[in-house]
């Protein structure tokens, strides 16, 4: 039996189409999946993210705990509320997830992290945690909402209380902050503005409710993906791995080299990948008509790579991608689209930002 | 629960299949694939002037999901191809049986229609799948 979020009951009132997303019946869509994706670029729209996996991390030594435990330095978390993007690496320097952290109090941290590799992690971190003494404590007990898009945070803003409107008020990007009983935090994967709130279950469907009448457009993981695409971020599974170096996968930014002396898990294997050269993560665009696909073959100068994800991006109109291929990969490349090798154009993974067109 | 008027004939493949008269017929996929396969993006047509053999891949409809193959439920030369999906491929999901239609076909042999199912027929394979 599939796992249900909170919100389910929601989602079939609204007309989803549900599918299984690594065990859990999800909405795909509510009708149109390219009409939600424009309602997140030029108004506002949710997302039931609750089946992501909230952990709690406590004690004394936790943020020398995650200095260890993360590629990314939770060192540069200075202000409480920060968040921060990192991969969790391997002893091999392979992804086990990629995550964000919330630096709250010195003593307390919360991660978020995928869904689908929940037990993995879970297990991970409890093991790494045993010579920190710090607790790991997931709170399943909250459902997770993003709402995301140019009017997302005036929306939000029309049903909160005057003190939770006080605390996110001018929050920056990529910050936390506990308000009343919501957690709302200034991230996304969308790479338009707004909120991911963390509410607690009994009052999550009330709280969806709100926001419907409030006019933010339920969407679902269809255009959550295509969202995603567009704003060059990665899903894991797809994009990266426990087999890719985050190296590979776009992810170089994510590592902190520096203090030289910081011993994190996979250093040392990413040192040498890096002294070696690896593959690299790339954008495609293809303007002609069709769409790129996962697991589709990129010809490039002297080699071959594989689209690792691939759509038709609603806001461009046309099909963009992104492509693990030789670090020697120059400006374009061949895509094998049922037999016929297409011309592409490679660029950098980000194609829309804030609903702008940055390729 | 998808609507499947009882007027068309169906191929198992999911294209619908309207008698336009004197032999000619017009295709397009259902409510229920369209329902399948999603959004459309792009729809690939055949040419004006191809013949066609019964079940060969005449068109693409590329939708947010997949890339499917559209087949000729029947053989016979394509006399017309809807240029209104190029720009609105929507079409196809908004009105599968009416302005998203793909092709018109004349057909070489008008006793391969008959072995087409019919709207209960289109019905009771949809429901095994």
């Amino acid at each position: 039996m599939a796992q249900q979020t909170v919100l389910y009951a929601k989602h079939l009132e609204a007309g989803a189409k549900v599918v299984d997303f690594n065990g859990w019946d999800m909405p795909l869509h509510y009708g149109s999946q390219i009409e939600e994706h424009h309602a997140v670029r030029q108004d506002a729209g949710m997302f039931d993210v609750s089946h992501m996996t909230i952990v709690d991390l406590k004690g004394t030594r936790t943020r020398e705990f995650l200095r260890f435990l993360l590629a990314n330095d939770v060192a540069k978390l200075t202000v409480p509320g920060k968040a921060l993007y990192s991969g969790m690496l391997n002893e091999a320097g392979g992804v086990i997830d990629d995550l964000i952290v919330y630096f709250l109090t010195e003593d307390f941290f919360r991660l978020v992290v995928n869904s689908a590799t929940r037990e993995k992690d879970l297990a991970w971190i409890n093991v790494q945690a045993k010579a920190f003494d710090v607790s790991v404590t997931e709170r399943p007990e909250f459902a997770m909402i993003a709402v995301q898009g140019p009017n997302a945070k005036a929306k939000v803003a029309t049903i909160l209380t005057a003190e939770q409107q006080a605390a996110v008020a001018g929050m920056k990007p990529f910050f936390g902050v506990q308000a009343g009983d919501l957690f709302i935090a200034t991230t996304g994967y969308t790479g338009e503005d707004g909120y991911e709130i963390s509410v607690p279950e009994a009052q999550a469907a009330d709280f969806w409710q709100q926001l419907l009448d409030a006019g933010v457009k339920p969407a679902g993981l269809g255009a959550r993906d295509t969202l995603r695409l567009e704003a060059g971020m990665n899903l894991y599974g797809q994009d990266m791995d426990e087999t890719v170096s985050p190296l590979a996968a776009n992810m170089g930014w994510t590592i902190a080299w520096e203090p030289s002396d910081r011993n994190f898990i996979g250093r040392a294997v990413l040192e040498q990948q890096k002294a070696a050269g690896t593959d690299k993560l790339v954008g495609l665009v293809m303007e002609q008509k069709g769409v790129l696909r996962h697991g589709q073959r990129v010809v490039v100068d002297g080699g071959e790579g594989e689209i690792t994800s691939g759509t038709f991006s609603p806001t461009l109109g046309y099909s963009i991608a992104m492509a693990r291929v030789p670090a020697s990969t120059g400006d374009s490349a061949e895509v094998d689209i049922r037999g016929k090798l297409v011309p592409v154009k490679v660029v950098k993974p980000s194609f829309v930002r804030m609903g702008k067109k940055v390729v | 629960m998808s609507n499947i008027p009882t007027e068309l004939k169906y191929a198992s493949s999911h294209e619908w299949l309207r008698s336009e008269g004197n032999g000619v017929y017009t295709v397009g996929i259902t409510e229920h694939a369209q329902d399948l396969l999603g959004d459309m993006v792009f729809v690939e047509l055949p040419e004006v002037g191809d013949s066609v053999a019964q079940g060969d891949d005449v068109a693409v409809a590329e939708s947010v999901k997949a890339a499917s193959d559209i087949y000729a439920p029947i053989a016979g030369e394509i006399l017309e191809v809807n240029e209104a999906l190029t720009d609105s491929p929507e079409l196809v999901n908004s009105a599968p049986y009416t302005d998203g239609w793909m092709f018109k076909i004349k057909a070489s042999d008008e006793a391969e229609v008959a072995g087409l199912l019919d709207a209960a027929g289109y019905k009771n394979a949809i429901d095994e799948e």
